[in-house]
């Protein structure tokens, strides 16, 4: 999951060779003044702020300076160098599950098993920043849900009911098309977007092959071969053959694709519940007309949510101000701090990993919608929290199947073929 | 009139082509810029409902405590010395190069070819440049600077000077006039025109340079003013007007090396081709 | 060895001495780390480890699917834009060497997009081919109401029938052409007049100046135009990835912005063995064509 793994928004810059804008810090008079490194969704940025603003004041003499980095590949890129030529921040806020293993965690984090403040923590968390028994993170923000944005209102005027099959989301957009409105928005130009289809459909794969992640992991399980898995593939090449998709999707952007959900030009948008801050800043009048769903699947029996666990804030190892850096990680997992990210947005994206963490009870429409599913316990970790494989490529290949360039088939066939890069690089066995 | 008009079709025809080829896109981003946010989606040729483009630049030359202006100095300073650097090593050595054929010369004709073709590799880079302390620093990526401009500089130097009499030397040389003093009394003097060249092309290259001091001179104390442009696009995503102004203010320098050199540009050129 | 002493005594008044500051600096930050790169192209590298595996990284590299695109586009890329830098720039040098009244003008107005930000240009560019709000194809959907015709504006960068990267390419040579133009004026105004004049003389007309005096004596200049636009088109990719990414999907890659995707995944050995690739094959493309030029001037 390569960019979005993001409460805001991923950036896929257009510019060229864009590596990371802001860097590293200046240096430090005491070991009480840390930097802290953060992507920069404007999400985020306003959640920094505010976090860092009430940490000073919480613990006067400390100090924090916010630095902030590009989201995406990029801003992968970028964190990756950093530790590697040892200028990383002294704190750093970054991906939990795959992309977390790649920066060889063992090597270069500062290990936070033992600390007092990981008590703090759901245990539920711990796998996704752990290698082996060792954890090296702290959960930054809430877990949020990938499915289906719809527009209520169209739903309203056109009297459909919220589909849990493919077959009835087909039938809906049958009858959406038939009245004149885009029934699946997609945007392309943000290409990290046109992933959800694949990685929400998770939840559904699992339901399916219980050990696909596993047998994934040890080059057992393919796309291409697993139907359940295949399916992701094949939503799109259905969509696109009947031109269920908004006519300019080849250049919509991540923001205007959640105007369009908002303001129902479009029925449906595939996309998780970290738009949710986006929609509320972007268009408040009609947060409330956008409703949350889970994939539909084969199934009406299999009906849940694939879930995107947080983001992870991290030490690298050779930092100089390790004690401040693990005071202000430890601040970070108090229910003081998750007040004060609840105030930023004035509601809380999702459930958080943090013991004794206050929900505000004002919850966004979707946001509801989403909690309901983890009411029912019907909810399972995205593939890349589970496998450590997840090709660079895939956001790129389902362009190409959403434009008509390529089959499902082939594309499945062409993303198998991509993470093999991946496993070998992560020196996985029976690759 | 109509004389006058006969005689000067193409010139009705070429300038109206002109302007809207080649200028139209500087009007957009101008006009761009002196919206408010809501406006600048609309990409069309109006001026804003208000005229903010003071606004808008002060806001540009506040963002992040002033990183706009500190990319200024930044880059000002950076370019200059990599200038400075490169005209004086590049046109030392193709002195040297165009005047000696031999071995030494043969490669490095090879290694400017290389220096042009040759992608250069990242980390590797930056691995040395830890090494020798200059990783992040200003002088860093002055050498990285000059380094990768060397071989385009030496080219162009190799061809001018090869059209300067040989002559000339040999009769300094029986004065006793050689090696380093025959370079700075008598060659360099004749350079001018073509520095002209390697003065534009280099500064502009080095100013607009985007990739190296992403790479080589990371840190916001260190931005250069192309690593601005890269911010506000992405952290006003929506403020196409404030990206825009950002795009302005960093073109204003080109546009004052543009105006100073702008007729010397062909002649140094021209210069630089006439046959000895 | 008593020849090679008394050569040696005859001290050249060009010391290699002077090649030294540019040859150590180009040593350093260039030659070392390329070579260190080579080796590195033959491991699996993540930053934090490396570990020697051969030539896995080449086969690797072609097996990646894009990369037929790649190597095409990259081709047609260099083709496209140094040829059209050669035809426009030589035309447009010859109208503003020729009668024009407002020659400085134009010819600054042609020059000035060489000296900006391509980072600028491209998403300027990228703004006003925008298939929906750009200026360009709001200007086209207002010419097709005003025939009766209600047209949408083609998808420029974005439509896989059109081939973004020509759209790509166009802009290159927007931002480029004044060079080549600025480089075939300094040509023309090296042919001596006379030449001209005679063939005026013998009846000549346009054309025949053309072919006969323009064109051959033009060619140092030609030569030079193409070697550059033609390198840097191989092995530009900052415009293409400024405007398009190399999408959409993979229909605007080249080996460059092949490579540097590659290293943006975390691949630096396959992203160096990638670089070490695009080296050989941009050297077996403009290698001769360097060659035949250089032969071709030492002729003259």
């Amino acid at each position: 999951m390569k960019t979005m793994m993001k409460r805001g928004f991923a950036l896929t810059l257009p510019l060229a060779l864009v590596f990371g804008a802001a860097a590293a810090a200046p240096s430090q008079a005491a070991d009480t003044e840390i930097t802290w490194l953060i992507d920069n969704s404007q999400s985020n940025q306003d959640v920094a702020k505010a976090l860092v603003a009430a940490y000073e004041k919480a613990n006067p003499g400390y100090k924090v300076t916010v630095v902030l980095r590009p989201g995406g590949a990029d801003g992968d890129n970028l964190v990756k160098t950093k530790l590697a030529t040892g200028v990383m921040e002294d704190v750093f806020t970054y991906n939990s599950g795959s992309l977390f293993q790649a920066l060889a965690p063992s090597k270069n984090l500062l290990e936070i098993t033992n600390e007092p403040f990981m008590k703090n923590v759901l245990s539920s968390f711990n796998p996704v920043v752990s290698v082996g028994k060792k954890v090296y993170g702290t959960p930054f923000g809430t877990a949020v849900g990938g499915g289906i944005l719809y527009n209520k209102k169209v739903y309203a005027k056109l009297k459909l009911k919220v589909p849990t099959t493919w077959a009835e989301f087909m039938a809906n957009n049958k009858k959406i098309k038939a009245a004149g409105i885009d029934p699946v928005i997609q945007s392309y130009k943000d290409t990290w977007t046109s992933q959800l289809f694949v990685l929400a459909d998770y939840y559904n794969v699992q339901s399916a092959s219980p050990n696909f992640a596993a047998n994934y992991t040890a080059n057992k399980e393919k796309y291409a071969k697993n139907p359940a898995a295949l399916r992701g593939f094949e939503y799109i090449e259905e969509l696109k053959k009947l031109n269920y998709f908004n006519r300019d999707y080849a250049s919509t952007t991540y923001a205007q694709a959640l105007d369009k959900v908002a303001l129902g030009q479009g029925a449906h948008y595939p996309m998780a519940t970290w738009a949710i801050p986006q929609i509320a800043s972007q268009q408040p009048a009609s947060l409330e007309n956008v409703g949350f769903f889970a994939q539909p699947s084969s199934k009406a029996s299999v009906n849940g949510v694939t879930v995107w666990v947080p983001s992870g804030t991290y030490i690298p190892a050779n930092t100089k101000n390790a004690a401040a850096a693990k005071k202000f990680v430890g601040w970070m997992t108090t229910a003081k701090a998750v007040d004060v990210m609840n105030s930023v947005e004035g509601f809380a994206g999702g459930p958080y990993y943090i013991k004794n963490a206050s929900i505000p009870n004002a919850l966004p429409g979707a946001v509801k919608d989403l909690v309901k599913y983890f009411d029912r316990n019907a909810t399972a970790p995205a593939l890349e929290f589970v496998s450590p494989i997840k090709g660079p490529n895939l956001e790129k290949i389902l362009i190409e199947v959403g434009l008509g360039i390529k089959t499902a088939k082939k594309a499945a066939a062409d993303y198998d073929a991509d993470v093999v890069k991946q496993a070998k690089q992560l020196g996985l066995k029976g690759w | 009139m109509k004389n006058f008009l006969r005689k000067n079709w193409i010139d009705f025809v070429a300038v109206p082509i002109g302007l809207f080829v080649f200028v139209a896109p500087f009007v957009l981003i101008f006009l761009t810029s002196t919206k408010n946010a809501e406006e600048s989606f609309q990409f069309d040729f109006s001026l804003g409902e208000e005229f903010l483009l003071w606004q808008n630049i002060k806001t540009v030359l506040a963002t992040n405590d002033g990183i706009v202006i500190r990319a200024f100095i930044n880059s000002t300073i950076i370019t200059f010395i990599s200038v400075v650097l490169i005209v004086i090593v590049s046109s030392m050595a193709a002195f040297v190069f165009s005047r000696r054929p031999g071995k030494w010369t043969t490669f490095a004709n090879v290694m400017i070819l290389a220096g042009l073709i040759v992608p250069p590799a990242i980390v590797p880079t930056i691995w040395v440049l830890q090494k020798l302390n200059l990783f992040k620093t200003m002088q860093g990526l002055i050498f990285i600077e000059v380094a990768y401009s060397a071989a385009f500089a030496i080219l162009i130097y190799k061809s001018f000077i090869s059209s300067i009499p040989k002559e000339i030397d040999e009769a300094a040389a029986m004065d006793g006039c050689t090696g380093f003093s025959l370079y700075r009394r008598i060659i360099f003097p004749l350079l001018m025109p073509v520095n002209v060249t390697i003065i534009v092309t280099t500064s502009v290259a080095v100013f607009n340079d985007f990739t190296n001091p992403l790479y080589f001179l990371p840190g916001n104390e260190n931005a250069t003013v192309q690593l601005t442009l890269f911010y506000f696009q992405s952290a006003y995503l929506t403020q196409y007007n404030l990206l825009f102004t950002d795009i302005l203010l960093i073109t204003i320098p080109p546009l004052i090396v543009f105006i100073i050199f702008n007729k010397k540009i062909v002649s140094g050129l021209t210069a630089g081709s006439v046959k000895g | 060895m008593t020849k090679s002493k008394s050569k040696k005594k005859i001290k050249s008044p060009y010391s290699y001495r002077l090649a030294a500051p540019v040859g150590i600096i180009f040593l350093v930050f260039f030659i070392i780390p390329t070579i260190v790169s080579f080796f590195f192209s033959m491991t699996r590298w993540t930053l934090f480890d490396w570990e020697f595996i051969g030539f896995e990284n080449f086969i690797q590299y072609f097996k990646e699917a894009s990369l037929a695109i790649g190597f095409k586009n990259t081709l047609i890329y260099g083709v496209v834009t140094s040829g059209l830098k050669v035809i426009i720039g030589l035309a447009l040098a010859l109208l503003l060497t020729g009668r024009l009244r407002a020659k400085g003008f134009l010819r600054s107005v042609v020059y000035f997009p060489v000296l900006v930000s391509t980072i600028g240009v491209g998403f300027t560019f990228s703004v006003l081919m925008d298939p929906n709000y750009g200026v360009i194809n709001k200007a086209i959907v207002s010419l097709g109401k005003s025939i009766g015709w209600e047209t949408y504006g083609p998808g420029w960068l974005v439509d896989p029938n059109l081939l973004p990267l020509f759209s790509v390419a166009f802009v290159d040579v927007w931002k480029g052409v004044g060079m080549a133009t600025v480089i075939f004026m300094a040509g023309l105004a090296t042919i001596p007049r006379e030449y001209y004049e005679a063939l005026e003389v013998d009846g000549g007309g346009a054309w025949d100046k053309f072919k006969n005096i323009t064109l051959p004596l033009v060619q140092p200049a030609t030569a030079a135009v193409v070697i550059l636009s033609f390198i840097g088109g191989l092995r530009s990719f900052d415009l293409i990835w400024a405007m398009t990414n190399g999408g959409p999907g993979f229909l605007s890659d080249v080996i460059a912005s092949i490579n540097y995707k590659q290293y943006q995944a975390g691949f630096y050995g396959l992203a160096t063995a990638g670089n070490v690739i695009l080296l050989f094959f941009v050297l077996a493309i403009t290698g001769p064509i360097y060659w035949y030029f250089n032969r071709k001037e030492q002729e003259a």
